[in-house]
């Protein structure tokens, strides 16, 4: 029996995909590229889930997704509360699981196991359900909280689209993958305010208005943000996005990949998304919907036990996706770094055996990759959490209004006009065009900027004429004068 | 009976369904569930007709944004379940119901016989797509789309009068 064709019999699949893909190169004494037919596989894997039913590997797909989402979520809160503490200069949680010894000696898991002890205790907890909520949709709404949190990842490609990974992910490789983003993450806010509505409880109230009014506040700048990305890549699907970033540097430097963080527009779109994505997943600074100092715990405030639980669970989720989603549009996806290892192995051959092989860790890796990327999101998340303090209502619907959503919409006109003068003219007419639009842009928003502060610091003055009706000369003016 | 069909008749009845509670639950809070339910079901029957791009559109503006407004201004309102539905004779129920069910009847007439024999949606694969969409869009309608974008700005422009008198 050669290698071979003990590589490509059902049992070869045991083997580690590393392990095959190298004796596969040294079979063939070639090394393959990216971009080429075929990547080198664990066929035997490959050949047994393509012969699976489509609907069973969709099923793998989703199961793939959603499992790993659940189990991750005890360890991010975990991670959330020991970041915090180092933060803030203390310790966190590290107690739960220590075994002391009669010696002194400590034995511990870094509170590793803390989460579990919480979900305990929360699962034990008495479930309180108050006499005046609407019990039906006091009920439903955790599972509303949940669920888009679990279906936003639905089209991440969390591995390259080639080989086995391909077949994996994203569980639906639609045309409409970001449109699907959009929409999903759209739903979110039913779980917030349909809690808030059916606790009966005026503090929840507020928290789901609240809630509702910044999402609806938000979205529009996260949308126009993405259709940014979408005008520069030419497809709303999502695999799309990724190749499209694997190309080169601003088309000059074919080693670096585009990643649209580095591109001027991009890197634009890229901060108003982040400052979006918090604001729709109700996390500090704009965690308005549950300010504790305020109006209790917001939405949640009448929720014990489990159903509590499954709104923590449900923000963690989101979170942890939206950090996906982030890294896919903006972050070159599944590439550990923006370096195309593959070309630059061609163009260094000295060196080319090295760069292959981080080339071939790249691919097999890179659900490790993205997973990096995704705890880097939650981490900056945190680290948002410990620094800044939460923003005021006003302040809230200003930046949404009225910074972020003018941004986007320039930075829409300008990449209209940069890909619209790179067709007509070529690459530097694009360019000069899109550097004029920018300014032009940039000119008319901050003399709009300017004009608004200008009114802000004068009197608004309203007259208020009462009148009661026995004759004109009796009236009595009331001017009120509004300060801010 | 095709598996397509069951499929359709699936989420055809939920929407249906959904449909009469929007009409039948007191709670006007309850009626936008219904609504958002309706919507969302819709959009999964215009999935299965290859109409992606509808069907995103749909959960994207009518579930995500429309009914979010909807809902937060039933909750800013508090609305309770209005006093009006006692107003109603035994009749005028009667009445309402013959009409209703009669509509119904004529549409089904209408629709059910001669689509009945169709037992998987007949167009094309990428008849719904976005690139389709778009190409029609801005080829073939181009005109009315601009004009439907005039008349959403001047819409824009109005509410913004309305509420604010001192720009």
């Amino acid at each position: 029996m050669t290698p071979r064709e003990l590589y490509t019999s059902p049992r070869g699949g045991e083997k580690s995909w590393v392990g095959n893909a190298f004796l596969f190169r040294n079979v063939e004494g070639q090394v393959r590229r990216r971009g080429g037919s075929q990547r080198v596989q664990s066929r035997g894997r490959m050949e047994f889930l393509q012969s699976l039913h489509p609907a069973v590997l969709a099923l793998i797909r989703v199961l793939l997704l959603v499992l790993p989402l659940l189990m991750l979520v005890p360890g991010l809160i975990w991670w959330e509360r020991r970041l915090l503490s180092w933060m803030q200069d203390r310790i966190g949680p590290n107690r739960t699981g220590t075994i002391t010894l009669k010696s002194g000696k400590r034995i511990g898991t870094f509170g590793l196991l803390q989460p579990i002890a919480d979900g305990v205790k929360l699962f034990f907890k008495e479930d309180i359900t108050p006499k005046s909520v609407d019990r039906v949709i006091y009920f439903i709404a955790p599972g509303l909280a949940l669920f888009p949190a679990f279906a936003l990842g639905g089209t991440l490609p969390w591995g390259p689209p080639t080989g086995l990974w391909g077949l994996l992910t994203p569980v639906a490789n639609i045309d409409i993958g970001i449109l699907y983003v959009l929409a999903i993450s759209s739903l979110g806010v039913y779980g917030v305010v349909l809690a808030g509505y059916a606790s009966n409880n005026k503090y929840s109230l507020i928290g789901g208005l609240r809630s509702s009014a910044q999402l609806i506040s938000y979205e529009l700048a996260m949308g126009v943000s993405l259709a940014c990305v979408v005008m520069a890549t030419g497809s709303l699907r999502m695999t799309d996005m990724v190749f499209e970033q694997q190309k080169a540097l601003w088309g000059v430097v074919p080693w670096i990949q585009n990643w649209f963080i580095f591109t001027p527009f991009g890197f634009v779109s890229f901060v108003i998304f982040l400052i979006c994505m918090i604001a729709e997943t109700n996390r500090a600074p704009f965690d308005l919907p549950e300010a504790e100092n305020e109006i209790i715990a917001g939405y949640h405030t009448e929720y014990s036990s489990m159903k509590f639980a499954v709104f923590f669970m449900g923000e963690y989720a989101s979170m942890f996706v939206f950090g996906g989603i982030i890294s896919t549009v903006f972050l070159g996806g599944y590439n550990l770094m923006p370096i195309n290892w593959a070309i630059l192995a061609q163009d260094l051959p000295a060196a080319a055996g090295l760069f292959n092989f981080l080339d071939q860790a790249n691919y097999t890796l890179a659900p490790l990759g993205f997973l990096l990327k995704c705890v880097m999101g939650i981490s900056f998340y945190i680290w948002l959490r410990a620094t800044l303090p939460r923003l005021r209502y006003d302040q809230l619907m200003a930046l949404g209004w009225k910074v972020l959503l003018p941004c986007a919409v320039a930075n829409f006109i300008v990449v209209a006009i940069w890909i619209m003068a790179t067709s007509l003219y070529g690459v530097l007419g694009g360019l000069i065009a899109g550097g004029i639009a920018f300014l032009i842009c940039g000119v008319l928003y901050l003399n709009v900027m300017a004009a608004t502060r200008g009114q802000r610091s004068s009197l608004e003055k309203r007259t208020l004429v009462l009148t009661d009706g026995i004759g004109t000369d009796q009236r009595n003016q009331v001017e009120l004068v509004e300060t801010r | 009976m095709t598996s397509n069909q069951l499929v359709f008749l699936m989420l055809a009845g939920l929407a249906a369904l959904a449909a009469v509670g929007v009409v039948a639950f007191p709670s006007p809070v309850r009626s936008a569930i219904s609504l958002v339910i309706n919507f969302f079901i819709l959009a999964f029957v215009y999935f299965t007709l290859g109409a992606q791009m509808l069907g995103i559109t749909q959960i994207l503006v009518y579930t995500g944004a429309i009914m979010v407004l909807f809902l937060f201004v039933i909750m800013l309102l508090n609305l309770g379940a209005p006093d009006a539905k006692a107003k109603v004779s035994g009749w005028q129920t009667a009445v309402a119901v013959a009409l209703g069910f009669g509509l119904f009847g004529i549409v089904a007439g209408q629709v059910i016989l001669p689509l009945s024999s169709f037992t998987q949606p007949r167009s094309a694969i990428d008849y719904g797509s976005p690139q389709a969409i778009g190409q029609t869009l801005f080829t073939g309608y181009v005109w009315p789309f601009e004009i439907t974008s005039v008349l959403l700005l001047v819409g824009i422009v109005g509410s913004i009068l309305l509420a604010k008198r001192r720009i």
